[in-house]
């Protein structure tokens, strides 16, 4: 029942957001055809108005464009010469992104639970404070100056990286970790800063309660506590936090892909922007967002699953 | 008696309880809790100097931001020129300064706008909650369904690409599509804290000494709601400042010539390999700036011991 429900939350949202990208190409001022091509002939402006039914209703527009999105049509690049469909850049496209995405999520977890638990039990020593205040200073750190800052001084001076371009792991493993190393470090810092900040208050707490006492009093190895004991009740705090990053994760993904020229999402939404591709930029910002809805889902039922008191709670 | 002056909940029950008090308040910065602190008046001479920079602009004695000297194209800082010049000569140092105009306005009004209308959205559906909160919340989590950044690039582009589109009218078109996406996250909060505050003692007092609802709302509820705003506000002011750098990046930001940090930054990332002072200089008054933000929200907290649980 609950998750009947849950489900048809997702279905709405969906749907709301697709109206949404749809609804971009009406907010657009003027003629759509003088933006997407500027230079084409009359009779291509008419083709391209029948094409996009631009001189009928919204709704019959969106019901159309609805219909061509659920069976994978996402529209075209439009140009003078001809139209190239979306979904192929986009099928190549969306796996770079999704790697970029969990390369950095790894890292970022790989860095921030050790330091967050260990900041947590050396709490007001000296660790604990360099470490917030690199935290601190780690979340100001806007993310393409960042990455421009890692492309000059490690890609360009120090030659260790490659700056930009990309590789598929199925061709060379080699390259494309070389290709990623720098866009996943810039993506990671600012996650590190905000799990391991979650992390050590979240622990703080924990640390305080009887159990752990118990643990202690059982004579229990401190490192045993903490990462057994102590940690388990904070990785649905993790969880959480997150599924709420994703967002911002996506976010910043984009904005590194531009900076490192990694042929991703963000790549693509840079050219559709800069050749007035209005139609590709919708179909993409539509994909973004059910993709950013559909991992959301998964948290929100994965959550569900781990944490027993909101499973009872469900179940009564 | 400092202590009684901590007006969270938790705090008032659990003030005779030591051990809790422990739990609850790890940091005890809430306890001192009645200044800011001297980092935190740091924090706002930074950003009480760039905004005096920022207004009295026209009148420093620095050369017109869009002037080329050719002298100094591409050149590192000389003695008239303290930040060198970028691609075509231009004072680095003056763009950055009327730079600081525009992510200003950028900043603080995408947040004023998001703070006026989530603001007042959050008040009335945290308050009246039934009917009305069925309608808008779920508006607003349609808003927050989309990534923010995606969001703002979304409305942005299309609101900017129309013919005649100038300098000004882009600033109003970033300002107003970083404020609609701010609408929801600050709406949320807001609501969040009402919800909180609503339950609360005095406001069923006022409501039986026959208070009206709205003087409830502005009165009563408003002020305690308003430090948990304020912090937000802060955060948000950097995170738009940062956003119009990434939409800059992707060539929708403030438009040149018209000077902001983001696309001085973005237009000197085509001169990294030869002369990084452009993004070098601009990025690190971006971070301090940024940094400072977030200090001030964090000591606004800590002052006022707004708590991540009401949320």
């Amino acid at each position: 029942m609950f998750i009947l429900k849950k489900f048809g939350q997702l279905l709405v949202t969906v749907i709301l957001v697709t109206l949404f990208a749809s609804l971009l190409l009406e907010l657009l001022p003027g003629d759509p055809t003088e933006v997407l091509i500027p230079s084409g002939s009359d009779q291509q402006r008419e083709d391209l108005r029948q094409e996009l039914k631009l001189d009928q209703s919204f709704a019959v527009r969106y019901s159309t464009w609805l219909g061509n999105f659920a069976t994978g049509d996402l529209g075209n690049y439009y140009t003078v010469s001809s139209d190239r469909p979306v979904s192929d850049r986009l099928w190549q496209s969306l796996p770079v992104s999704l790697l970029l995405m969990f390369y950095a999520q790894m890292l970022a977890l790989i860095f921030a639970i050790p330091l967050g638990v260990l900041t947590a039990y050396r709490k007001g020593t000296w660790f604990d404070r360099t470490s917030n205040t690199a935290a601190f200073a780690m979340l100001a750190i806007p993310n393409f100056a960042l990455g421009f800052l890692l492309q000059y001084y490690l890609g360009v001076k120090l030659g260790w990286f490659k700056t930009s371009g990309y590789a598929s792991p199925s061709e060379s493993p080699i390259e494309h970790l070389q290709y990623m190393i720098l866009p996943t470090i810039t993506l990671a810092v600012g996650q590190i800063a905000i799990y391991m900040r979650l992390l050590r208050s979240d622990m703080i707490a924990t640390l305080q309660q009887d159990f752990i006492l118990m643990a202690k009093a059982k004579g229990l190895k401190s490192k045993r506590i903490l990462f057994r004991h102590a940690l388990r009740p904070s990785s649905l705090t993790l969880l959480t936090v997150a599924g709420l990053n994703i967002g911002t994760l996506i976010g910043g993904a984009l904005i590194v892909e531009v900076v490192f020229a990694l042929p991703g999402m963000g790549l693509m939404l840079f050219e559709a922007i800069g050749r007035r591709q209005i139609v590709a930029f919708q179909s993409m910002v539509a994909v973004i967002a059910i993709l950013y809805i559909l991992v959301n889902f998964a948290v929100d039922l994965l959550y569900t699953v781990l944490d027993p008191r909101i499973r009872n709670a469900n179940k009564s | 008696m400092q202590t009684n002056r901590d007006t969270s909940i938790t705090h008032l029950d659990s003030s005779s309880l030591p051990t809790i008090e422990a739990i609850e308040a790890p940091s005890s910065h809430t306890v001192k809790g009645n200044r800011l602190g001297t980092a935190a008046w740091v924090a706002i001479a930074w950003i009480a100097f760039l905004a005096l920079l920022a207004i009295l602009a026209p009148v420093l004695p620095i050369p017109d931001p869009n002037q080329s000297f050719v002298a100094i194209a591409r050149k590192g800082p000389t003695a008239g020129h303290w930040f060198g010049g970028d691609a075509i000569g231009r004072d680095l140092l003056s763009r950055i300064i009327w730079g600081t105009r525009s992510s200003f306005i950028v900043g603080f009004g995408a947040v004023a706008f998001g703070l006026i209308l989530g603001g007042m959205l959050g008040l009335i559906t945290g308050f009246f909650r039934g009917r009305v909160d069925g309608l808008i919340t779920p508006l607003m989590n349609v808003l927050l369904a989309i990534p923010q950044f995606v969001l703002a690039l979304s409305l942005v582009t299309v609101l900017a690409s129309g013919a005649g589109v100038n300098s000004t009218r882009r600033l109003a078109v970033v300002v107003l599509g970083l404020g609609i996406v701010s609408i929801p996250l600050l709406g949320r909060i807001t609501r969040a804290n009402t919800l909180a505050w609503s339950e609360r003692e005095f406001v069923l007092a006022a409501k039986a000494m026959g208070a009206k609802n709205g003087r409830i709302m502005v009165r009563e509820v408003l002020p305690n709601v308003m430090p948990a705003m304020l912090s937000i506000s802060l955060l948000g002011v950097g995170i738009a400042i940062v956003a119009e750098g990434g939409l800059s990046l992707f060539g929708v930001g403030v438009q040149l010539p018209m000077p902001s940090w983001g696309n001085i930054i973005a237009e000197g990332r085509g001169q990294m390999r030869n002369s990084p002072h452009i993004v070098i200089f601009t990025s690190i008054i971006l971070f301090l700036t940024v940094m400072a933000l977030n200090f001030l929200g964090d000591a606004v907290n800590r002052r006022f011991g707004v708590r991540e649980s009401v949320l």
